[in-house]
């Protein structure tokens, strides 16, 4: 490499996409880079002017913007541009401007299709929007799969082996030695080739069986045999093993099968260890399977409580393991859910049983089992239609409340804009219901949806399933044949804007403003949501859950062919983004919150998070021309 | 921005006639080519002509004593500096390498043991800056050096206009009335050093002491001052000398 182009395959070499690229690709590049000084306020590309190379920034600030003169980015040193034109006609389509003095190196179209030939990374990197996402969004699925708990990670040391011509006192002195509870017996030679295996010197042994300490009491010590008898007399021919790749679910349900406690773990056919019942409960303990298990054994409010630290570990530790948003969305809804289930059961011990049926009604997240760690409590009871408030109220007044002051101490604060059975408005016959729901279907204005439009994700959580469903199949009917309610929820689905991107440390706002931090519920995942929502409610979907929706919204004709898979990844990465700063947050002992600091931010994630936004972006503004406020009816 | 006004005239030298007539005594035909090659007009706006930027590394500071260890070149426009277009030369000095001088500029006693005499590739050098305007940051060092060491070979020195980074720099900020001030006023000059010049434009740092990555250094060094304090059809005549 000539030391004279170090200095440009070096910075380059800093940033994404070429962060990635062999040494002969970077080198290919710094020796045929043009360079160029541009003054602040000088044009760089002007719209549909012919370009032939990819742009570079080297130092200074450029802003690109769209053919309407909107500022489409604002970039900085490392940051590429021209590529879109590159990949389509060679005519700027986003001519750009330098903000600051700014250097750029130019780099010939010959060299940038050579590196979108040659990278796949790169030329990921340069698609516009889709492909980055999906990559992303694949990654992480693959990464989830290799991320399985394998069952050796539980092994912690090697297993006690010993020959058959052992006696069984010396087997037990070896066993209370290394504090171990079970041990393998061994032969010489080989007449079962699924257990038999070649030691290091070259030495074929086979695996004959395992004695565990419960092996000594009824095979030895209740038979009347002599400490001198040899294992080999006494070990159970019958041996049930796993292999060492195999999940540690896997291995669980082997012992619970075979009805054993000791499982050996092979390597092909070396043994590797053994493991216990024991050693999978106490990795279990962490799990949220076993957290749910808890919350059903806790006997009072302050038990439940005491399990908040365990919800925040169950969280952290699915993140490490690589679940996505849907799997740590939907646990934690679980968890929400057993909760208030278990707050509900101990209300009902300690008030009677319910006067007239019920249904506890959760919304919101919740609903749509997409809960993350920093959450409130959304829900609401809808009673039979025999609930007379004079006799019945105070009852469940009593029960809403045990659960709501239950569930604040359990870390699901209380809901700001009321939302809660405790407000009497919530806590209503389901006739009362349907009346709400035809009324906001029928009479809508902006104004009035704004507060209820948490509603319109409801499940059930306890109680008369079909209260709820009744709602649910009301909605489904109703709504697709409501343009002036979906206009309205759609209104009401662009207060909240995503921003434009990143720009150095700072957030950087659709007109060009700098915020220190986003708040990636506000401005992401809730829009995301809100805009779902209206598609689904739309085709009459009854799903809940976003992706779900999505998944509905994807077989009817409402948006473009492929915008529902591009707004899944979108979403997914969207939570993703959240779900990991709030395990960082954890991790460095801060209190989770819904916020990003763009300093905490890879470059990578950079660019992803800015396609999300802008993903989003778009199909807000589709939401506004699929769902526009019916003529006559706009003066209101 | 502002177009600067000299203090003083610089005076104009007739470099047109200057290399005609070099042409035609040349006995060199690698230097009778160079000065036969047309510079660009000095009316010529900048915009549209053909340069190239030029660094040298020494042994020392003075042309009679010390000699060009290295050669580094980079053709350019005020819109364009084409890297691919490079060229570099490590030569042998047929002097001692003081110690400091290593430390400087990095090249070793055994990379110059396999490099050739600037003799050999001096015709190279002339036709790569031949027609174009050389660029330099402070010619007191390339302009004798190369004339020295041409002279010494060929029995002919090379002399040629050029543009000087360093006096532009200096026009800006030791010849003006600002500057005066403040030399009243005891303060210390602006370093009008490349790497101090550079910063003053938002240009990035880069490793100096390199003649090739010097010589770019200098390129976007021009090109940052003519955007900044001249025009794209500035004529020649007011930035060379």
């Amino acid at each position: 490499m000539d030391v004279e182009l170090l200095e440009i395959r070096q910075h380059m070499g800093r940033f994404p996409p070429f962060d990635g690229l062999s040494d002969d690709l970077l080198d290919a590049i710094a020796e045929q880079v043009e360079v160029s000084y541009f003054k602040t306020g000088s044009n760089i590309l002007e719209l549909n002017e012919t370009l032939n190379e990819l742009c570079y920034i080297r130092s200074g600030a450029v802003e690109v913007y769209r053919r309407n003169g909107e500022l489409y980015n604002r970039l900085g040193e490392g940051d590429i541009f021209g590529h879109f034109s590159l990949l389509r006609n060679h005519k700027v389509s986003l001519p750009a401007k330098a903000i600051e003095d700014t250097l750029l190196y130019f780099i010939p179209d010959a060299v940038f299709q050579r590196l979108c030939e040659e990278d796949d990374h790169f030329a990921d990197f340069v698609e516009l929007e889709r492909p980055r996402l999906e990559t992303a969004a694949e990654q992480q699925k693959k990464s989830n799969d290799m991320m399985v708990t394998r069952i050796r990670k539980l092994l912690t040391r090697y297993p006690v082996m010993v020959e058959v011509s052992t006696s069984v006192q010396q087997a037990a002195q070896q066993m209370s030695e290394a504090q171990a509870s079970a041990l393998l017996v061994l032969k010489e030679g080989s007449d079962n080739p699924r257990f038999s295996f070649k030691d290091s010197e070259g030495q074929t042994w086979q695996m004959c069986g395992i004695l565990t300490d419960s092996d000594f009491r009824t095979r030895v010590v209740a038979e009347g045999l002599s400490p001198q008898t040899t294992v080999g007399e006494v070990v159970s021919s019958r041996l049930i093993t796993i292999q060492s790749d195999a999940s540690v679910y896997e291995a669980m349900l082997t012992m619970l099968r075979s009805n054993v406690h000791h499982l050996p773990v092979l390597y092909r056919q070396r043994p590797v260890g053994v493991v216990h019942l024991s050693d999978i409960i106490r990795y279990e303990t962490h799990s949220g399977l076993y957290l749910v298990s808890n919350i059903f054994n806790q006997s009072s409010a302050q038990g439940l409580a005491r399990l908040a630290p365990d919800v925040r570990a169950a969280f952290v530790r699915m993140v490490q393991e690589g679940a996505n948003s849907q799997m740590v969305g939907s646990a934690l809804s679980t968890i929400g859910r057993s909760f208030t289930r278990r707050l509900l059961e101990m209300a009902e011990a300690e008030l009677g049983p319910p006067p007239v049926p019920y249904c506890f009604m959760v919304n919101g997240s919740m609903a749509r089992n997409e809960q993350s760690i920093v959450t409130d409590q959304d829900n609401a009871l809808i009673l039979s239609d025999e609930f007379v408030p004079e006799q019945h109220d105070a009852y469940f007044h009593a029960l809403a409340k045990i659960v709501s002051d239950g569930l604040d101490a359990c870390g699901y604060t209380y809901c700001k804009g009321d939302v809660m059975a405790t407000n009497a408005q919530w806590r209503q016959p389901l006739s009362v219901w349907k009346g709400y729901f035809q009324d906001w279907m029928a009479n809508p204005t902006p104004e009035r949806l704004l507060h209820s439009s948490i509603f319109f994700d409801l499940d059930s959580c306890y109680g008369e399933d079909l209260y709820v469903e009744t709602l649910q199949d009301l909605i489904a009917e109703t709504a697709p044949k409501s343009p002036l309610f979906l206009a309205a929820m759609a209104r009401n689905a662009l207060n909240r804007t995503p921003p434009l991107g990143f720009f150095r440390t700072f957030v950087m706002e659709q007109d060009g403003k700098h915020n220190n931090s986003i708040n990636l519920k506000r401005r992401g995942t809730a829009p995301m949501v809100d805009l779902v929502r209206i598609h689904a409610l739309a085709c009459g979907s009854k799903a809940q859950n976003s992706f779900q929706r999505l998944n509905d919204i994807s077989k009817t004709q409402l948006l473009a062919t492929g915008m529902s898979d591009k707004l899944s990844y979108a979403f997914e990465f969207l939570c993703m983004s959240r779900i990991r700063h709030q395990m960082i947050d954890l991790q460095e002992d801060r209190l989770p919150d819904n916020n990003i600091e763009p300093e905490n931010v890879a470059d990578s994630e950079r660019h992803t998070l800015k396609d999300a936004f802008q993903v989003l972006s778009n199909a807000q503004k589709f939401l506004k021309f699929r769902y526009p406020m019916p003529a006559q009816r706009q003066g209101r | 921005m502002f177009g600067i006004r000299p203090r003083q005239k610089i005076t104009q030298a007739d470099w047109a006639g200057y290399m005609a007539q070099r042409a035609q005594q040349a006995a060199s035909s690698a230097i009778q080519q160079f000065f036969s090659t047309p510079l660009p007009d000095p009316e010529t706006p900048i915009a549209e002509v053909p340069m190239v930027a030029l660094d040298m590394e020494t042994t020392g500071l003075d042309e009679r004593r010390h000699a060009i260890v290295s050669i580094g070149l980079v053709p350019f426009t005020l819109n364009r500096i084409k890297l691919a277009e490079r060229r570099y030369w490590v030569v042998n000095p047929s002097r001692p390498l003081a110690e400091a001088s290593i430390a400087y500029h990095h090249i070793t006693h055994s990379e110059i043991a396999q490099a050739p005499d600037l003799e050999v590739i001096l015709d190279e050098v002339l036709a790569a800056l031949a027609g174009r305007l050389v660029v330099v940051h402070f010619r007191n060092i390339e302009r004798p050096f190369l004339d020295a060491a041409i002279k010494a070979r060929r029995g002919e020195g090379v002399l040629f206009p050029m543009i000087d980074t360093m006096s532009l720099e200096a026009r800006l900020h030791r010849q003006t009335l600002w500057a005066r001030f403040r030399r009243w006023l005891g303060r210390p000059p602006v370093s009008i050093r490349l790497h101090a010049s550079r910063e003053r434009y938002g240009l990035p740092a880069y490793q100096g002491h390199h003649a090739l990555v010097d010589a770019l250094a200098t390129a976007e060094l021009l090109q940052a001052q003519i955007a900044t304090h001249y025009r794209p059809h500035t004529p020649l005549k007011d930035i060379w000398c």
